[in-house]
């Protein structure tokens, strides 16, 4: 399961980076979305993998850090979910604003 | 009331009514004076108090904490020496006050002028009270600053902003200069704290960082006195009015340096260092000053320069390092403030009556201006050292120090030449002021008729005047005993016998003072045709401009090596800059590889393989590289296969017990592929084959270095995540969370107890963060206006319009509104269905997976399905969503409820919990953090739906603008 999830991480964040240095803002906002997954992922696989242990207590005990997922990589990424959505949608509208202001899609603002 | 906290009285009231002008009206003149006037009395009589009431030879002092665990403190400290310069201060201060009360035009804004100058007062003061190096260095970067605004205080005048910028740059240069200084002290002397520096003097003369220490602290000093060559910012800054010249270039600012100097006296002075830094410049200063005063058409000019050179006079006895010399020193700084400012005042009234204060045109002034003429005689004489006023003898005791012996070195032997030679420029300078202005032929072509000023304009000057008189003449009654305990605080306990009376008997400094005097008048003779003939600046160094050297390095440093860098490594381009940006990141990302050597993967068991999660990252895989291969020219094809990624990345943390992760990434990527779908149409259409045959070569390189990086990124992303996943997990903070989530949160839910209670205040932070996006975009999008070619009604809907045109049956619109109408159906009575999951997915939150943020979510998606389903036009006007509102009241609940646990006397977002039987839903979880989520819940409603609906509302701007088009 690691190989494969590191795999994956390394494909997203691949395809991530390689949009990100292309010329088109809507290519720039695609990389922007397949990295942060990548990223995403990337920090949740540091609390390792668990399957079937999520980190939620039986009501009434006191929990066991060994026995469940680690809460903490999880916290860090749905923090990171939010933000990445917020940056997202800012993202689009400056793109947006800017395509209608320049008339063009180029990152620059302008073709070269 | 403790001595202590008087001090503290003394620095803070300037600054308090520094506040209060601000916030007067700009015509009120009068109230703004009284406002500073009273409060420099204030200060002067609490000062003359603590001279009385405090015990003789300790000083007063008052320390806070500031910064304890850095070891600095909040340290207020008056001695003797700190006393004398803040009477100086504040006495000088208040005549300043009553002088700029007349002296400032009702049409500038006044209050804003005793704003900044009890502000500059209050920051003096600062510098002089201080028992912290660093609290010194700190109101010393303030007098900077407040001088700024000061000088440049008639901004609409070049002159005054070039003054004042170039004041700033200098001293505010030397200010960062002294800061380095004053830490090495505090590295050398291992504290800050005043007293204890001046108890370590052997210590720091013999540290090996006792060169570049003196070095950094002189260079403020020099850049803060004026001293050559730094000396050129002080005449420009005669472009401010003229109480500020008064004040600025007599009692204070230029006095901070000089004031530096002497605190710093006993533990750095006596070294050949300090000799041969301070001497030469001082004398340099004083010469070339008196030199190119006497050459000054500006009144004030003149002025300046004999400002400047009397600085050089004392600066050089401080350096002599003998502790005559610093007496003398002391001596004439406060002798040269006296005499100075009355001269400055005379000088503004003299530009203030007349309209002019070009030497050229002033002549025969002392008809108009009989009392005026006289105060300004007494005191141009005390600057010149005419015997019966108080610049005679602090310039006697300069002579007598000029010829006793310090180091018996040629520049040692020469002063008593070099001081004569001082003292006649000065007279000579001191009679052209007196002669050409006051006597002579009746002036002509003056701008206005001058009239004596009101009387209370020239009260300061009587004031000082008879200051000069006094002391003058009775010396030793009238400044005795301050001066005395002046000079205790810096030399100690016990002072070398000097006597403070103008009659010595005749010897050598007698000799010099009429050589002087008579040599003065001699070359003012001599020199009487070449001034007249109006030639301005001094001869032989005229070219050599201290100004036209520092704008010229200015604008090389500022503007040519600049733009040169930027050329050579900037660039306007986002593709070089991310190439730039991500190929550093893999360096620093591999570096630490090369350091510590390459390290392999970890030997821990991995997780057997489910062949469906094979087959799900096989799914994953594809749609990560479909979409990097489509985004270009198939925009819709990309999303969906971005949608894909995403959801494979939210069935990987179901499949890896990350149920909250799973619920929140599935939302969000639902609103996300809404905004981009709604993005689309806006932008332009891409034709395939840009390049009908092969790209050009160029073009082909950047694309394969682009794919090498990309390459490079993915592949040690995934092995840095393998070798990380197969290493066992270190013990971490998780425990602490795990542990307590129930026990101390009050949930079993554990992220969202980390979320909403641990680490509520980073939630606080990101949910601000949402709000902030929010508005960004809805501000973006008022002023959005689409390109022209994305203006046109889209084409099925052109389509659709004329197909109901074609059939006569039809209305047109119909089949628009007709289009998907069972689903949209269904989609309107879904609402209510959504809404309640969102509320369920609430109130399960805190126990398992859901919570605030993605109740949030779910619930705006219940507004996007209206918009979907009817069209903007339709929800706008059957639903009126006020998301500002739920913002607002979002941010405002979490805020409260944090700030509740103040109430309780516990920090911030602390939380409390306890579980409540409700009628019907049974037993609930009743956290303070509920409502903060609540708050969380409302905030993302707002921030989500508004950012959705002020794009979908882009469609009826684009219809309008096109029927706006069709009308013209």
């Amino acid at each position: 399961m690691e190989m494969v999830l590191a795999i994956g991480i390394g494909i997203f964040a691949g395809s991530g980076v390689w949009l990100l240095l292309r010329p088109r803002t809507y290519q720039v906002i695609v990389g922007l979305a397949l990295l942060s997954y990548a990223v995403n992922l990337f920090i949740f696989s540091m609390g390792r993998l668990r399957v079937d242990s999520p980190p939620i207590l039986k009501p009434g005990s006191v929990g066991d850090a060994a026995l469940i997922a680690d809460p903490i990589p999880q916290a860090l990424v749905l923090t990171a979910i939010v933000i990445g959505f917020a940056m997202t949608a800012l993202f689009l509208v400056v793109l947006l604003a800017a395509r209608g202001r320049t008339g063009t899609d180029h990152v620059d603002g302008r073709e070269s | 009331m403790s001595d202590g906290f008087l001090l503290l009285v003394v620095l803070t009231l300037p600054f308090a009514g520094s506040l209060l002008a601000v916030f007067l009206p700009t015509n009120a003149r009068n109230t703004a004076g009284i406002l500073a006037g009273g409060i420099s009395v204030t200060c002067c009589a609490i000062l003359a108090w603590l001279y009385f009431a405090a015990p003789a030879g300790v000083p007063v002092w008052l320390r806070l904490d500031w910064l304890p665990m850095l070891g600095l403190d909040f340290t207020l400290r008056l001695d003797g020496l700190a006393w004398l310069f803040a009477v100086l201060i504040y006495g000088i201060g208040t005549l300043v006050v009553l002088y700029a009360r007349y002296y400032m035009s009702s049409e500038d804004p006044v209050p804003r002028f005793f704003s900044f100058l009890l502000a500059f007062t209050g920051s003096m003061a600062g510098v002089v009270l201080s028992g912290n190096l660093i609290q010194l260095v700190f109101f010393w970067e303030l007098t900077s600053l407040f001088s700024f605004l000061l000088i440049g205080y008639w901004h609409h005048n070049n002159t005054a902003r070039d003054g004042a910028r170039m004041a700033l740059t200098v001293t505010a240069t030397g200010g960062l200069c002294l800061f380095v200084g004053a830490l090495l002290i505090g590295r050398i002397v291992g504290s800050y704290d005043l007293d204890e520096i001046l108890n370590s003097g052997d210590l720091i003369r013999e540290s090996s960082l006792y060169a570049p220490a003196l070095v950094l602290i002189l260079l403020g000093t020099f850049t803060k006195s004026a001293q050559f060559p730094f000396h050129f910012w002080l005449p420009h800054a005669m472009a401010a009015p003229t109480p500020v010249s008064a004040y600025l270039h007599s009692a204070t600012m230029v006095k901070a340096g000089i004031f530096l100097m002497i605190r710093l006296w006993p533990v750095m002075a006596g070294t050949d260092l300090w000799f041969y830094l301070i001497v030469p410049t001082g004398l340099l200063t004083l010469l070339v000053g008196a030199y190119s005063a006497i050459f000054q058409q500006d009144l004030k000019g003149l002025l300046a320069y004999s400002t400047i050179s009397h600085l050089g006079l004392i600066t050089l006895m401080i350096g002599l390092g003998s502790p005559l010399a610093l007496i003398a020193a002391i001596f004439h700084t406060m002798n040269h403030a006296i005499f100075k400012a009355s001269l400055f005042m005379a000088a503004g009234i003299i530009d203030h009556e007349t309209g002019t204060r070009d030497i050229r045109k002033l002549s025969g002034l002392y008809r108009a201006l009989p009392y005026t003429g006289t105060l300004a005689m007494v005191a141009a004489a005390s600057m010149a050292g005419v015997p019966l006023l108080n610049g005679f003898l602090s310039k006697e005791m300069f002579f007598a120090e000029a010829v006793a012996d310090h180091t018996g070195s040629l520049l040692d032997d020469s002063l008593p030449y070099w001081a004569t030679l001082a003292g006649v420029f000065s007279v000579t300078y001191s009679l052209r002021f007196i002669l050409n202005v006051f006597f002579g032929p009746p002036a002509k072509d003056l701008p206005r008729e001058p009239h004596e000023p009101a009387h209370w304009m020239r009260f300061p000057i009587e004031l000082l005047v008879l200051i000069c008189l006094l002391i003058g003449i009775v010396p030793n009654l009238t400044v005795g005993s301050p001066l005395r305990n002046a000079a205790r605080s810096v030399v100690g306990p016990e002072l070398p016998p000097f006597s403070l009376s103008i009659w010595h008997g005749f010897n050598l400094p007698l000799l010099m003072s009429v050589i002087a005097l008579c040599g003065g008048i001699i070359l003012y003779m001599l020199l009487r045709r070449y001034l007249a003939s109006g030639v301005e600046g001094p001869p032989l160094v005229r070219e050599l401009k201290g100004q036209r050297i520092f704008e010229k390095v200015l604008a090389t440093i500022s503007w040519q090596w600049a733009r040169a860098l930027e050329h050579a490594l900037g660039t306007r381009r986002l593709q070089p800059q991310m190439r730039l940006v991500v190929a550093l990141a893999v360096v620093a990302g591999l570096s630490p590889f090369y350091v510590r050597g390459m390290v392999g993967t970890g030997d821990l068991a991995g997780t057997p393989l489910p062949p469906g999660f094979a087959l799900l990252w096989a799914i994953g895989i594809a749609c990560g590289i479909g979409a990097a291969y489509q985004a270009k020219y198939h925009r819709l094809a990309a999303l969906v296969l971005l949608g894909g990624a995403g959801l494979v990345s939210c069935i990987t943390f179901v499949w890896l017990s990350a149920p909250d992760l799973a619920v929140t990434q599935l939302l969000v990527e639902i609103v996300t592929t809404v905004l981009l779908l709604l993005g689309l149409r806006w932008l332009p259409q891409r034709i395939e084959d840009v390049y009908p045959t092969r790209p050009p070569p160029s073009v082909l390189f950047r694309r394969y270095a682009d794919l090498a990086i990309a390459v490079a990124v993915g592949a040690s992303l995934s092995f840095l995540a393998y070798a990380m996943m197969t290493r066992p997990l270190p013990t971490s903070v998780s425990r602490f969370f795990v542990e307590r989530a129930y026990t101390e949160g009050g949930g079993t839910n554990i992220v969202n107890v980390i979320l909403v209670d641990f680490r509520g205040f980073d939630t606080m932070g990101e949910i601000v963060v949402l709000c902030l996006v929010a508005l960004t975009v809805f501000a973006l999008l008022r002023r959005f206006r689409p390109a022209e070619e994305s203006i046109e009604t889209p084409a099925q809907q052109r389509y659709q319009d004329a197909f109901d045109d074609a059939e006569p049956d039809r209305a047109p619109g119909e089949t628009i509104r007709d289009y998907l109408l069972i689903p949209r159906l269904i989609m309107l009575w879904l609402f209510p269905v959504i809404g309640t999951f969102a509320v369920y997915l609430f109130m399960r939150g805190h126990d398992l997976p859901g919570g605030g943020f993605a109740a949030g979510i779910t619930l705006s998606i219940g507004f996007v399905v209206q918009y979907m389903a009817s069209g903007t036009r339709w929800v706008e006007d059957h639903l009126r969503v006020l998301p500002l509102r739920w913002m607002g009241l979002g941010l405002l609940t979490s805020a409260f409820t944090g700030m509740g646990s103040w109430w309780f006397g516990y920090p911030f977002l602390t939380s409390h919990f306890q579980y409540v039987e409700l009628p019907v839903i049974g037993k609930v979880p009743a956290a303070s953090a509920l409502l903060f989520d609540l708050g969380v819940f409302a905030l993302v409603v707002g921030a989500t739906v508004l950012i959705l609906i002020a794009l979908a509302h882009q469609s009826l701007r684009s219809t309008r603008s096109a029927r706006a088009m069709e009308g013209e």
